[in-house]
């Protein structure tokens, strides 16, 4: 795996997002406990985790589709889930929400037209959705409708409807989940090349480990907390590990050790 | 991946004053109407079967009851503001069921949506649809099958439009009721077929039990049959009928505002 070169091309200015005691439950669980953390604009902040752990619920809580969210929350300095921010953050879900009865062009045109409608700006939506579908490398499927596609080139229609407009900042949840190790590298490629030239902030999340050294930051979650919040360079250091996923299991050690400590000094 | 540049259009989006959400936008409402075409477009066995169907039971029901023409005036008539209902009724919830399903809902709704974009855009979306729907059907049995109206055939129109509205608007709100597809048919039944027994297709609504003449006071499709039939029995506008169109179209609104109090942007 290559290894991202963990300092950033844009130096943050301010935070893209700031939590503090940010909770949230649903139904009988408490899902998220207490977080606080910070994602600096102009990076790729990386969540890891393993599944369940909290990290789709932190993302819909970011976007402002999660309920039941407490704490403070900021994103791109307003509340989360501000009417502003709807156009200034993308958003791409774990599984791919298009229309499968659409074409690849007709799903970005109908998103294309909500983010920015109005006829006077149709020439301005037909240079962008040319732009997104160019930017996921789906040009030789632009007529073909969604639900033809395979499931990885579907996961990717879904990502360039989150980069229509370019927003500020774009979450997007396991984007590589299955997809064969090329197109895992482009996109990560592709990420890249979005947070350097256009200065965009990205949250993403996988329970690949491995990813975690392509991300300038890491927040690394389980059962709901946060256990570490660092470059990956300061992870490995600090835990004496060679690689992040070895970092990540001496903290989960380390957590499960301190709370059997806890429960026995009671 | 290819990765191009920020155009320059780019940049002057983004230095555009960000256009907010309303409930209601015209660009947004229009463009939703227009997907929700194309999407159909793409399904042309749906489009027939939507558009054939009434044709045919209309068809089949003047044969069935081939020698008394009077009782399939009335119940042909009955039916042509039935068949709207019925059809955007299903339609509608099956879609809706499947934008909440596949996350474009939850997508849409975090994006600068209004509410009653969605809605009005389904609304005119499959109302359009019922218009054809409804012509076809109109025409086939007035011209062809026989049928006898004293009324004008655009008030007959009329009303199958405003019964596609009120299908539409009960279709939407019932599928916030529904998990899945095998859910959201059952509402078929559960909601359509009281009001098909009770809205006075069988027998005049007089003739019923004191308490299902009560309980069929209360339901839209009454007064949809009602319509229907006072257009069959009068050459004019009365005043029952305006009483009818009105019920029909403010039960469809209301139903429709309650359909976007189920539009949560922020879900558990």
């Amino acid at each position: 795996m290559n290894k991202s070169s963990g300092v950033s091309p844009h130096p943050a200015s301010g935070d893209a997002v700031r939590a503090s005691d940010l909770t949230v439950v649903r139904g009988p669980r408490t899902v998220l406990r207490g977080l606080g953390f910070a994602v600096p604009r102009g990076q790729i902040t990386g969540l890891l985790g393993p599944s369940g752990c909290g990290k789709s619920t932190l993302m819909r809580a970011v976007v402002g589709t999660q309920a039941k969210v407490s704490g403070t929350l900021d994103v791109l300095g307003r509340p989360a889930g501000h009417p502003t921010l709807r156009t200034r953050v993308g958003y791409v879900t774990q599984s791919p929400s298009v229309y499968d009865d659409l074409t690849v062009r007709q799903n970005l045109d109908y998103f294309a037209a909500i983010l920015d409608p109005g006829r006077a700006a149709s020439g301005r939506r037909r240079d962008d959705v040319t732009r997104a579908i160019a930017d996921v490398d789906l040009t030789g499927y632009t007529d073909t409708l969604a639900g033809n596609l395979s499931g990885g080139q579907r996961g990717r229609v879904s990502l360039a409807v989150a980069l229509l407009g370019a927003p500020e900042l774009l979450v997007l949840d396991e984007p590589t989940v299955g997809l064969d190790p090329v197109l895992r590298r482009d996109l990560w490629n592709l990420f890249h090349h979005i947070a350097a030239t256009r200065g965009t902030t990205l949250l993403v999340s996988s329970h690949v480990m491995d990813e975690a050294e392509r991300c300038h930051r890491l927040l690394l979650m389980r059962e709901g907390e946060i256990l570490a919040d660092d470059t990956p360079d300061a992870l490995r250091t600090r835990t004496g590990a060679d690689t992040v996923e070895a970092a990540f299991l001496h903290l989960v050690d380390e957590a499960v050790a301190a709370g059997r400590a806890k429960e026995s000094a009671r | 991946m290819s990765t191009t540049p920020p155009t320059a259009a780019q940049a002057h989006h983004h230095a555009q004053p960000h256009t907010h959400t309303r409930a209601l936008s015209a660009a947004r409402t229009t463009a939703t109407a227009a997907r929700v075409l194309r999407q159909l477009r793409h399904d042309p066995r749906t489009i027939a079967l939507m558009l054939l169907v009434p044709c045919l039971m209309l068809v089949l029901l003047r044969y069935v009851f081939d020698s008394s023409p009077r009782t399939f005036d009335n119940i042909g008539a009955s039916l042509l503001g039935i068949f709207p209902l019925i059809t955007m009724f299903l339609v509608t919830s099956i879609a809706t069921l499947r934008e909440r399903t596949s996350g474009t809902l939850e997508r849409l709704l975090a994006m600068p949506l209004g509410k009653g974009d969605l809605i009005v855009g389904y609304a005119l979306a499959f109302g359009s649809v019922a218009i054809v729907q409804s012509a076809l059907a109109t025409g086939l049995a007035l011209w062809f099958l026989g049928l006898d109206v004293t009324g004008s055939a655009w008030l007959l129109l009329l009303v199958a439009l405003l019964d596609a509205l009120l299908g539409t608007a009960l279709g939407l709100f019932v599928s916030a009721f529904a998990a899945s597809e095998f859910q959201a048919v059952q509402f078929m039944p559960a909601v359509i077929f009281p009001q098909l027994l009770l809205c006075g297709l069988f027998t005049a609504r007089s003739n019923m039990h004191p308490v299902l003449e009560a309980i069929s006071d209360v339901m839209p499709m009454s007064y949809a049959v009602d319509g229907m039939n006072e257009v069959l029995r009068h050459t004019d506008v009365t005043a029952t009928f305006v009483r009818d169109v009105l019920i029909v179209a403010g039960c469809a609104l209301l139903v429709l505002g309650l359909g976007a109090a189920t539009l949560r942007r922020r879900t558990v």
